[in-house]
């Protein structure tokens, strides 16, 4: 070892002994730290959960697709207003269907809950959603075992069921469920299908939904309802083309006057991304700016902690400084205090992130990740702190006078 | 080598407020190798002042320092910090130990200073440690020994990077009459193993014990005794 690296280490070892000698001074200003960086990565666990969750479920909807629905997805107005529009029909489906040039597909679909038995189980409010052939494409749905409505099962209203991951583990465990029968309100089911697991959204499962051809939700359950039309675009880069051309097809199709207002939305999925951007743009800068400022109340604790750290040692200052310590010595063995004190308040404040993004996935909706760059971020800033705050302590403890310092009792 | 000190001229003025105080006004002297030597003098005839100098933890306001031939005088602070690591063994008459550290770590503290390795760190440190007879004690902390082991702690590490110049400041001045003869005796044995002493006291007894007293009187030399 050189002498430099002699030196260096020894140092590091003076300062990590003069922690360890004043443990309750150690571990208070630890705390201060700690909650700044908890913060700091915690707000970002929340973040990152919400990416993973909710942006890739908007995602899902596709950046081809557009939606023609009776309300919008996102709107500053007055939803009341959107109540006395005309509900969206199977035959405007049709319509489209027929005549746009930039669909590659287009899907109706409508959706209600009822209560789904099987062999005396029974579950409650079960989504139950009423679609296409072509429904599986146009959402990216995945079936894992049997298969998907065909063209001809639609156009019969066919009492034939794909069912949601979790409702087969709910109602059937580990049997075979092809072929099975199941009661939905009071008509029963043959299923033919299970889709693929999704997993949880915002405290919902993705996997507890059945799937019926479009008609026999009319059948069984009413005709009085709206639906969805998707309509995916044959080309990603023409979709403000697409979108045009639907409005213009829905407006021909209601016999719209060149001055009446839509009375229909075509909702896409850029508008929720907007929605969601700006909602964690505002939670993004709320969260650096109350980290920034637990940060930096923490470093003032710190600051606050060395210098009067500083003056207590000035004794052990003297002494060092006569017996050799140079002026950048001491300067190194304060700010190595400083970030040591800071970089275990950082270690400490990422375990406990990682509790409390465990506790807040168990008792909030939210989904909750600590992303790997927040553990950077929080172990290099807490070091940064250390070694920002300790900086002038440090420095004024280096600029002592070793002959006062010695006179010092 | 001549001389292992010379002074010229040394001045040193501390201003307060709008007043100079004038701790040394001219000191010229000249120390040599293997020298055991006291200063003596009235409470602030400049003693400390001029051990501080020498020491190089304080420069002078004007006049020449040479020690070992080469100019202490024009150096910054950290060739300072290196001539008092490497050429200077301090010995305080409050003994100045690290309070939490044992014996053995302050005995190596001006070791670490200089990027010795650990184990000949303390390998020299426990060789101090024996010439002081506290070789049963190493791992006391201050706390635990009494004054006059404290300052044979004190003088062992003053001892421990085998400094050109021992300078010691009072260093029975917080000592019973007995423990200060004990230690006077350490001194003793140090001018005669071959290092030079440099010895600050206002006690007459104990400056007669050296080779020769230089006396101080507002901040000049005023008489310099060969025994
Ligand atoms: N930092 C300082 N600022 C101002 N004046 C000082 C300072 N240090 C010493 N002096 C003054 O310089 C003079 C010499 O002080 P010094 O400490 O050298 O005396 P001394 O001979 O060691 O005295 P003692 O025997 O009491 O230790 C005194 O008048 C003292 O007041
Ligand atoms: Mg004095």
């Amino acid at each position: 070892m050189t002498p430099f690296l002699i030196k260096l280490w020894e140092n590091i070892k003076i300062a990590i002994r003069a922690l360890v000698q004043s443990k309750m001074r150690t571990v208070l200003t630890t705390i201060g730290i700690i909650i700044g960086v908890l913060t700091v990565v915690s707000v970002a666990s929340i973040i990152e959960g919400l990416n993973r969750g909710f942006a890739n479920q908007i995602a899902n909807l596709g950046s081809n697709a557009l939606y023609v629905q009776k309300y919008p997805w996102a709107s500053m107005e007055d939803f009341s207003k959107f109540r006395n529009r005309p509900n969206v029909i199977l035959k405007e489906a049709d319509f489209i269907r027929e005549r746009m040039r930039l669909a590659e597909a287009v899907s109706p679909s409508t959706g209600t809950r009822q209560d789904i038995r099987s062999r005396g189980k029974t579950l409650n409010g079960i989504s139950v959603n009423g679609v296409t052939n072509n429904y599986d494409v146009v959402t990216g749905l995945v079936i894992e075992e049997g298969r998907f409505f065909s063209f001809a099962e639609i156009e019969r209203d066919k009492n034939n069921v794909v069912i949601g991951w979790e409702i087969k583990e709910n109602l059937f465990e580990n049997r075979n469920v092809l072929g099975e029968k199941i009661k939905i309100g009071t008509t029963n089911y043959t299923v033919i299908g299970v889709t693929e697991k999704r997993g949880n959204f915002l405290g919902q499962s993705l996997d507890a939904e059945v799937y019926v051809p479009l008609g026999t939700v009319f059948k069984n359950f009413g005709w009085h309802r709206s639906i969805s039309i998707a309509v995916k675009v044959t080309d990603a880069t023409r979709v403000d083309e697409a979108r045009d051309e639907l409005r213009f097809l829905m407006r021909l199709a209601r016999k719209l006057k060149p001055t009446d207002e839509d009375n229909f939305s075509i909702n896409q999925q850029d508008v929720l991304m907007d929605m969601y951007n700006k909602l964690t743009g505002g939670l993004y800068t709320a969260a650096i700016g109350i980290g920034t400022l637990s940060l930096l109340v923490g470093g003032i604790g710190i600051m606050n902690i060395m210098l009067v750290s500083v003056t207590e040692r000035r004794k052990e200052i003297g002494i060092r400084m006569a017996l050799g310590a140079k002026r950048k010595v001491i300067t190194f063995q304060f700010i190595v205090e400083s970030i040591i004190i800071c970089g275990v308040g950082g270690v400490i404040a990422i375990i406990l992130s990682y509790l409390v993004s465990i506790i807040i996935s168990k008792i909030t909706p939210f989904p909750s990740a600590v992303p790997a760059w927040s553990v950077f971020m929080g172990l290099g800033f807490s070091a940064l702190i250390g070694l920002f705050f300790g900086i002038y302590p440090a420095s004024k403890a280096a600029r002592l006078n070793p002959i006062e310092c010695l006179r010092y009792e | 080598m001549e001389s292992l000190i010379e002074l010229k001229d040394i001045v040193k003025t501390y201003k307060v407020g709008s007043v100079e105080v004038h701790a040394l006004r001219g000191v010229n002297l000249t120390i040599q190798p293997n020298e055991y030597i006291s200063i003596m003098g009235p409470s602030g005839s400049g003693k400390s002042t001029l051990m501080n100098i020498i020491g190089c933890l304080d420069t002078p306001t004007s006049g020449r320092y040479e020690l070992e031939d080469v100019p202490v005088h024009e150096m910054d602070d950290n060739q300072l910090a290196e001539i008092r690591n490497r050429k200077i063994g301090f010995v305080f008459q409050t003994f100045n130990l690290l309070p939490r550290a044992n014996a053995l770590h302050n005995v190596e503290l001006p070791l670490i200073y200089s990027g010795v390795h650990a184990t000949r760190r303390k390998a020299l440190a426990e060789a101090a440690i024996e010439k002081v007879g506290l070789s049963d004690r190493k791992s006391h902390k201050p706390s635990e020994l009494s004054g006059g082991q404290r300052q044979r702690v004190a003088i062992a590490r003053a001892l421990v990077n085998n400094p050109s110049l021992i300078l010691a400041d009072e260093p029975t001045g917080n000592l019973d009459s007995a423990t200060g003869d004990e230690i006077m005796q350490v001194f003793k044995d140090l001018h005669a193993a071959g290092n030079t002493v440099v010895l600050i006291t206002h006690e007459k007894e104990i400056a007669e014990q050296a080779n020769r007293i230089v006396y101080i009187r507002d901040g000049n030399i005023a008489d310099d005794v060969r025994i």
